[in-house]
């Protein structure tokens, strides 16, 4: 597999009538970790979700293309398919479909028909990523995300990550609600993924997770943008000193989207 | 054809055709005794549906000419698949229109004293325990005018004894086809399961013919102490069949019922299923799934009815409506008097396909007693977005997203089912229903 480049340009997310994304420019190649960090409510999430093509959020200027195809053509399963993937901050709970039903599902929508994964193939496969990530075998069998603990959860979107092996991924605050060793078994799980062909955006509060997995790119997000960009050690100086320094610098009174007129 | 005479279902018809079947006396009386009331008894009258314009009679006959089948092959391959491979089925009974058309009842049931026959030969050869039993407690004749039409006319169906301390381990299957839409199906299944015995049972309803039929189905389930019963259920009578339909349940002190009804068919459906747990530490669950589709109209009543004390009743009730197709859901959970530390717990969800489909959750909590706790979560709404988006985000289309929420929103009820052939029906009707 070669390595894929995501380009975002002058992004703009509206929810609502509300824009929340305002002239958000990265890009993302195989390869390269990026790390996207933020006080509460500036936008990380909104953006994470318009990417992958939520139906809440409407764009309204800009361009998001994955190797030169045009993202936001694209249906969200179309955006999978093409190998996006979205850890989400708050994952669904879905009654009555296992987990393993589910992935195996979704593995197959990925290949043509008449190609599906064999049954065994995929039994292993699921094996040794739950290895890897530590969870019970019972996970596969029960319900999706239904009454997992925050910290299951989390680590159920990893499975499905480490199950898909998209070529471009977001994770959006995977590090939440989890314990100091499940925090390892995860970044293990997402450093096992490293490679060429694989490229990620982490969104994240806290700088432990990327003490785990280091970050080539840090970025700060402010008022809806991309407002400072740097490597590893920017996210070091931010766990020390918090956002008030770049604020100061930026002239920036009230960092959540909204508040800037 | 045979010539076909209108039948007058009058005194002298019922009475003739019960010495045909040499019918013992006492049910004799009691058929003749129920169509004389017929007439003067109200209809059912289920919460939200008025049955003034619904049509229950549309048969021309009651007995069918119909023979048995000699060879499990010869049987029509959508009957038998219900059933699943022969060399897998231990013991089943399949009825065509109320007349046994194969019977497999394994030789280990019969030294165990356990009875699994028709009604017919059961009134025959058990008359004595269907004299006890038949339209007893549990659905009386008097009750209204189709119960006593099904007292008069009752053509088919089971009897299932499990004697004191025996335990069953094999599910035992029945299969009611109605073949012919000119008989009625009067179909009555008797159950009765001793103290501390053990039994798993499963049924199907299936037709293929989409012209005018009527059925009238009642289910008694005698529960003894500490006794459990199982009973899985799947209902498919196509379009043209208008169904009145009841599945009662007595439970004794410490006895365990638990019900899960795959209602599926594709007509007017009246069903009730009613527990009443009568003994101390009695326990009852049911777990109900139904697809409405096209115009038709239905009517579901799931009651639990705690009398003992400590006794506990669970009812979830999860549909899918789509097309024009409207359907009320019931859902009561009754405390009587006395009935103290009883729990109690309903949910129901309606998942709506359709702007044009009604559904209608409809939870009841009638306690008359203050020392117990109850539960109940009713909602009525559309698949969840978030859902969707999420599943879409692994790549599943937006139709596979769909089916396996529809199938996961169904699963309790699939997932209860004993036999393998018969869940594994159960999916496919779901499959054609909703797509
Ligand atoms: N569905 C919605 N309806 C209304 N407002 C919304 C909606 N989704 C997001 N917003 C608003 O958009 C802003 C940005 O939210 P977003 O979730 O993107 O922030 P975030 O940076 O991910 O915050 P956090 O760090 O707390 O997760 C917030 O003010 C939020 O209230
Ligand atoms: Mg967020």
């Amino acid at each position: 597999m070669t390595a894929s480049t995501l380009t975002i340009k002058d992004l703009h997310v509206e929810i609502e009538g509300k824009e929340i994304v305002k002239g958000f420019n990265l890009e993302i190649s195989g390869g390269e970790i990026h790390a996207i960090m933020g006080p509460n409510g500036t936008g990380k999430s909104t953006l994470a979700s318009a990417i992958m093509g939520h139906p809440s959020y409407e764009i309204t200027k800009g361009s998001v293309s994955l190797d030169g195809e045009d993202v936001l053509e694209m249906e969200v399963d179309e955006r999978a398919r093409a190998g996006m993937f979205l850890a989400m901050q708050y994952p669904s709970e879905v009654t009555g479909v296992t987990t393993s039903d589910f992935l195996r599902t979704a593995i197959n929508a990925h290949r043509e028909e008449g190609d599906e994964i064999p049954l065994m193939k995929f039994i292993k496969k699921m094996d040794k990523n739950m290895e890897t990530l530590d969870m019970n075998e019972q996970f596969s069998t029960r319900y999706l995300n239904e009454g997992f603990s925050g910290g299951e959860k989390k680590r159920n979107e990893i499975l499905q990550l480490l199950m898909l092996e998209p070529k471009i991924a977001i994770l959006d605050e995977i590090d939440s609600g989890l314990d100091i060793d499940a925090l390892k078994v995860v970044s293990n799980g997402i450093n096992n993924m490293r490679g060429e062909s694989f490229g990620c955006l982490i969104i994240t509060h806290y700088q432990r997770l990327l003490n785990y997995i280091t970050p080539d790119h840090v970025h700060v997000m402010m008022q809806g943008r991309i407002v400072k960009s740097g490597d590893a050690s920017l996210a070091q100086r931010l766990e020390a000193e918090g956002y008030d320094w770049i604020k100061e610098e930026l002239g920036i009174e009230d960092e959540r989207v909204g508040q800037e007129a | 054809m045979a010539v076909e005479t209108k039948w007058a279902f009058d005194r002298e018809t019922v009475k003739s055709w019960s010495e045909k079947r040499n019918e013992p006396t006492w049910l004799q009386e009691k058929r003749l005794e129920a169509l004389t009331n017929a007439a003067s008894l109200p209809m059912p009258k289920p919460d939200k549906t008025k049955l003034t314009r619904w049509n229950f009679s549309t048969f021309e006959n009651i007995d069918s000419d119909q023979r048995a089948i000699e060879s499990y092959s010869d049987l029509p391959g959508d009957v038998a698949r219900l059933a699943g491979e022969e060399s897998k089925v231990n013991s089943a009974i399949i009825q065509r229109d109320g007349k046994v058309a194969h019977k497999k009842v394994a030789e280990e049931l019969k030294e165990k004293g356990v009875i699994f026959t028709d009604f017919e030969t059961a009134v025959n050869e058990h008359s004595d325990l269907l004299e006890k039993y038949f339209m007893g407690e549990a659905v009386r004749s008097d009750e209204n005018q189709l119960t006593a039409l099904h007292t008069a006319l009752v053509n088919g169906g089971i009897f299932l004894y499990v004697p004191k301390n025996v335990e069953v381990e094999v599910p035992l299957q029945a299969i009611f086809w109605q073949d012919d839409v000119k008989v009625g199906l009067f179909n009555h299944v008797l159950i009765v399961a001793e103290d501390q015995s053990r039994v798993t049972y499963v049924e199907n309803y299936v037709s293929f013919e989409k012209e005018k039929a009527a059925a009238n189905i009642v289910t008694e389930v005698y529960v003894g102490q500490g006794a459990e019963v199982k009973y899985g259920a799947v209902d498919n009578l196509e379009s043209g069949v208008t169904s009145y339909i009841v599945r009662r349940a007595h439970v004794q002190k410490d006895g365990r019922i638990e019900w899960a009804l795959g209602q599926m068919n594709e007509g007017s459906t009246i069903s009730e299923n009613t527990t009443h747990l009568l003994g101390d530490g009695s326990y009852g669950d049911t777990k109900t799934v139904t697809v409405g589709r096209g115009d038709q109209v239905q009517n579901f009543t799931s009651n639990m009815v705690g009398h003992g004390k400590h006794s506990e009743g669970y009812i979830l009730t999860h549909g899918v409506m789509k097309d024009e197709a409207s359907a009320i859901f019931n859902g009561i959970n009754k405390i009587e008097k006395g009935g103290t530390k009883a729990h109690s717990e309903q949910t129901g969800r309606v998942l709506m396909l359709s702007s044009k489909a009604r559904g209608d959750a409809n939870p009841i909590l009638l306690i008359d007693e203050d020392d117990v706790t109850a539960g109940h979560a009713a909602s009525v709404g559309k698949i969840d977005p978030m859902q969707m988006f999420y599943m879409q985000s692994r790549g599943l289309s937006k139709l596979e997203a769909e089916r396996l929420i529809i199938h996961g929103f169904l699963e309790p009820v699939v997932g209860e089912l004993p036999v393998e052939a018969v869940k594994e029906r159960l999916s496919e009707v779901i499959e054609r229903k909703v797509y």
